[in-house]
């Protein structure tokens, strides 16, 4: 072993070994806090693991693997599998939580000042960062300490003049006012409902108005009951009516029946589901169309100025695209846009359902046929001349040796990566999101739009317009899923017996 | 002469071109144009001035030079990063034969036809849990939009990479392995020179769909300090500010686009041959 080995050797060992330390430093100490025993025992080994594998010359495929795999596992096939499971919950806003969540939250949303409830003068406090309250009950003078898990008492505290504590070991006082929204949100659970801050320097114990009731597992208030309902995951009173707060619960295939069996769901899926479809192919037949003509004009040896033509051309292709969508979106623009100016008319170009289609399949073809462009030129640059040529001494015409000859041969090279454009323009987010953000919207339905593919669909189930159901949202994510899987799959089946015929 | 023949083929070109062209010019033209407002905006610019970029950089209300920073910074790290990461597993794949190779490749395969966005809803619900302990890798920092592009880079690069390297004869590793050379060096020194072309236009389209990503993007970063281009400029057009924004939002367009047009005109020769041998290999 040389020199320069041996080094390289040392380095990049101490290497692993510094890296892994640090990543341990600075990762374990939060699961300890938090007690997230499996999450621990999980970083351990992975960390021992990785200890192990670059710590010995043994193992060598794995050195180069490992690294992208990890990242691999943790951020792409852990939330997949994850989303196939959260598709058969009902998780989603008013059920994130577990039962015990939702009971705690049911109480405290009742909560309501009694008369002759406890007094406290308040301080407000900080223990390892967290904040806490800091209570002189004004009768007996006694001070406690309150935080998210109870009252425990505290020993040494010492009481000022207005009542306040001024000093208490092991606790940081926090000037009035700071940290606000964490003293708002801070409840003391007690036997009878909870302590909350009343102002900067009172809190009161609050009674919780509805109760759970572990016997008739139910919520209790005054002469109402509303009964858990494992299945759907609510507190139901007897007409049916449920309580807001409600928690996670498997619904088994629920989310995916839903897209069938609810009329306001599955019209629009189907029609979405076909748009979808119509649109990945017309933008992957469009784009190709125009991108091979321009590459077959050009491929011509008595041509000139190709390089100029080629680099004007894919100007669409290297702008940003995300900022010439939204620019295309005002070129469309009713009032100020640029075509209604050019033409000196005043349309709503995306206002109607199939405007917008159109609309979006033509800004489409701008963004895409460059690179499409590109595609058809290497392949044609590997297509020999003397074939075309040959055809056309057996006497065949330009479109008949185009037809039977260069096109099966284009078809060949490009089928995989005109698969590959499909499954990417059937999740084209940004399009859709930028130029039409799913309108028009039909007048009775704003949750669906005639532009929307599932993709864009999904995520304002997720996270726009306020719904937040995630359950229904990954379950359709699922079917996007299946739905490429298919697609693709097939289709490499086909190109893979072309191939064999043409070869 | 040649024009006569191929007059018909320049007509064609030449109204493609202009096609291209269009929104680029209405894009430079609104940037020059002094007033600066979208119902100002034509396609011919009427006087010009650099207006709209004085005030794109002194607008309080929003920083685009700490947005282009941002998407600069991740995305040329997660472009390299992920190349990186991609190349290897596809050396390992390429040039060593180890058990579990076959059903590697395959789930690599599956994988990448599960586009990690799809699982956006379960990344969400996975950073919310991230945030309340590693608060530096979870909402409104860059570190975790960077963490995830880089955990989508196996799946979109690596097969590509390895029809790269099977290029490379094996004859060429084989001798090194005879003079000694460890399989480290034979990585560095002889492989990644070899494929070096290829690998910057893979960086660099990896870059440009990065400084594209919107999705996730827009939902890790809400405050206007840690925004990327594509989600601060978003704003820029909002449904109030898009009218008065878009000679400034057309000067930020530009200088988006000067960077990598100039690499994409730079890289042209390269480019071509580094798209179409994924197709070849497929």
């Amino acid at each position: 072993m040389n020199r320069g080995v041996a080094v390289s050797y040392l380095v990049t060992r101490i290497a692993t070994l510094g890296i892994s330390a640090a990543i341990l430093l600075y990762a374990v100490p939060p699961l300890v806090r938090t007690g997230s025993w499996t999450a621990l025992a999980i970083l351990l080994a992975a960390a021992a693991g990785i200890g192990y594998l670059y710590l010995t010359k043994r193992h060598v495929p794995a050195k180069y693997l490992v690294p992208g795999t990890i990242l691999l596992l943790t951020f792409q096939v852990l939330p997949v599998l994850y989303t196939f499971s959260v598709a058969f919950t009902n998780f989603g806003d008013g059920h994130r939580g577990t039962k015990q969540d939702a009971i705690l939250a049911i109480e405290r949303e009742s909560l309501a000042e009694v008369p002759g409830a406890t007094d406290y003068a308040l301080t407000v406090a900080t223990r390892d960062g967290r904040v806490v309250f800091l209570l002189v009950n004004r009768d007996t003078k006694q001070v406690q300490v309150g935080d998210a898990e109870g009252l425990s008492p505290v020993d040494d505290a010492e009481v000022g003049l207005t009542g306040k504590v001024v000093r208490a070991k092991g606790f940081e006082i926090l000037p009035a006012g700071e940290r606000d929204a964490d003293v708002q949100a801070l409840a003391v659970p007690t036997e009878r409902g909870a302590i909350k801050s009343v102002g900067l320097s009172r809190a009161i114990e609050f009674e919780a108005k509805r109760k759970y009731d572990v016997s008739c597992d139910c919520i209790i208030d005054g002469a109402n009951r509303w009964t858990a309902d494992g299945d759907r995951g609510y507190f139901v009173d007897g007409s049916g009516n449920n309580l807001i707060q409600g928690w996670k619960v498997n619904v088994g295939w629920a989310n995916f029946g839903r897209v069938f069996t609810d009329p306001n769901v599955s019209s629009n899926f189907f029609e979405t589901l076909l748009w979808n479809f119509v649109f990945a192919l017309a933008s992957v037949f469009v784009t190709f169309v125009l991108g091979m003509s321009v590459a077959l004009a050009l491929h011509s040896p008595k041509m000139k100025f190709k390089r100029t033509y080629r680099t004007l051309m894919i100007l669409p292709y290297a702008m940003p695209a995300f900022a010439m969508l939204l620019v295309w979106r005002d070129m469309f623009n009713t009032d100020f846009g640029l075509l209604n100016r050019l033409f000196g008319t005043h349309i709503d170009w995306l206002g109607s359902p199939s405007g917008a289609r159109l609309g979006l399949i033509l800004v489409n073809l701008w963004l895409g046929f460059p690179y499409m462009f590109l595609l058809t030129t290497g392949a044609l640059q590997a297509i020999p001349r003397e074939l075309t040529e040959a055809s056309g001494i057996d006497g065949a015409s330009p479109w008949q040796s185009f037809r039977r000859v260069t096109l099966p041969l284009l078809m060949v090279a490009l089928t995989p990566l005109l698969i590959s454009s499909f499954a990417f323009n059937f999740n084209n987010f940004n399009l859709v999101r930028f130029v039409t953000a799913g309108g028009p919207y039909a007048v009775d339905n704003n949750l669906v739009g005639k532009t929307d593919l599932l993709i864009t669909y999904t995520y304002r189930l997720a996270f726009e317009g306020g719904s937040g159901q995630f359950g229904f949202a990954a379950a359709i994510s699922t079917f996007i899923f299946i739905i490429v899987a298919t697609v693709s799959a097939i289709a490499f089946r086909r190109t893979r017996a072309q191939e064999e015929v043409y070869s | 002469m040649n024009l006569k023949k191929t007059w018909w083929r320049h007509l064609f070109l030449l109204v493609v071109v202009a096609f291209a062209l269009l929104p680029i010019v209405f894009v430079v033209s609104a940037a020059l144009n002094p007033i600066g407002t979208l119902s100002t905006a034509e396609v011919v610019p009427t006087g010009a001035s650099l207006k709209n970029f004085a005030k794109l950089f002194s607008d309080p209300d929003h920083s685009f030079p700490r947005w282009f920073l941002n998407s600069v910074l991740i995305a040329l790290s997660a472009s390299f990063a992920s190349v990186l990461l991609s190349v290897m597993a596809a050396y390992a794949f390429s040039r060593m034969r180890f058990k579990g190779r076959r059903i590697g490749l395959l789930s690599l395969l599956l994988i990448q036809m599960f586009p990690q966005f799809l699982a956006i809803v379960t990344i969400y619900i996975i950073f919310t849990r991230v945030t309340e302990l590693y608060p530096t890798f979870g909402f409104d920092h860059i570190w975790s939009v960077l963490l995830l592009y880089l955990g989508g880079a196996l799946g979109v690069n690596t097969y590509l990479m390895k029809g790269f390297l099977d290029t490379i004869p094996k004859e060429l590793d084989e001798s090194a392995t005879v003079d000694g050379a460890s399989h480290a060096q034979i990585f560095w020194r002889i492989i990644m020179p070899l494929v070096a072309p290829i690998l910057a236009v893979t960086v660099l389209l990896a870059f440009i769909s990065t400084i594209n990503e919107f999705l996730i993007a827009n939902i890790f970063l809400r405050e206007d300090h840690v925004k990327t281009l594509a989600v601060g400029m978003f704003g820029m057009l909002g449904n109030d500010t898009r009218e008065a924004n878009f000679g400034a939002f057309a000067c930020a367009t530009l200088i988006t686009a000067v960077p990598t047009v100039g690499i994409f005109l730079w890289l042209q020769k390269f480019i071509i041959s580094g798209l179409t041998m994924g197709a070849v290999k497929g």
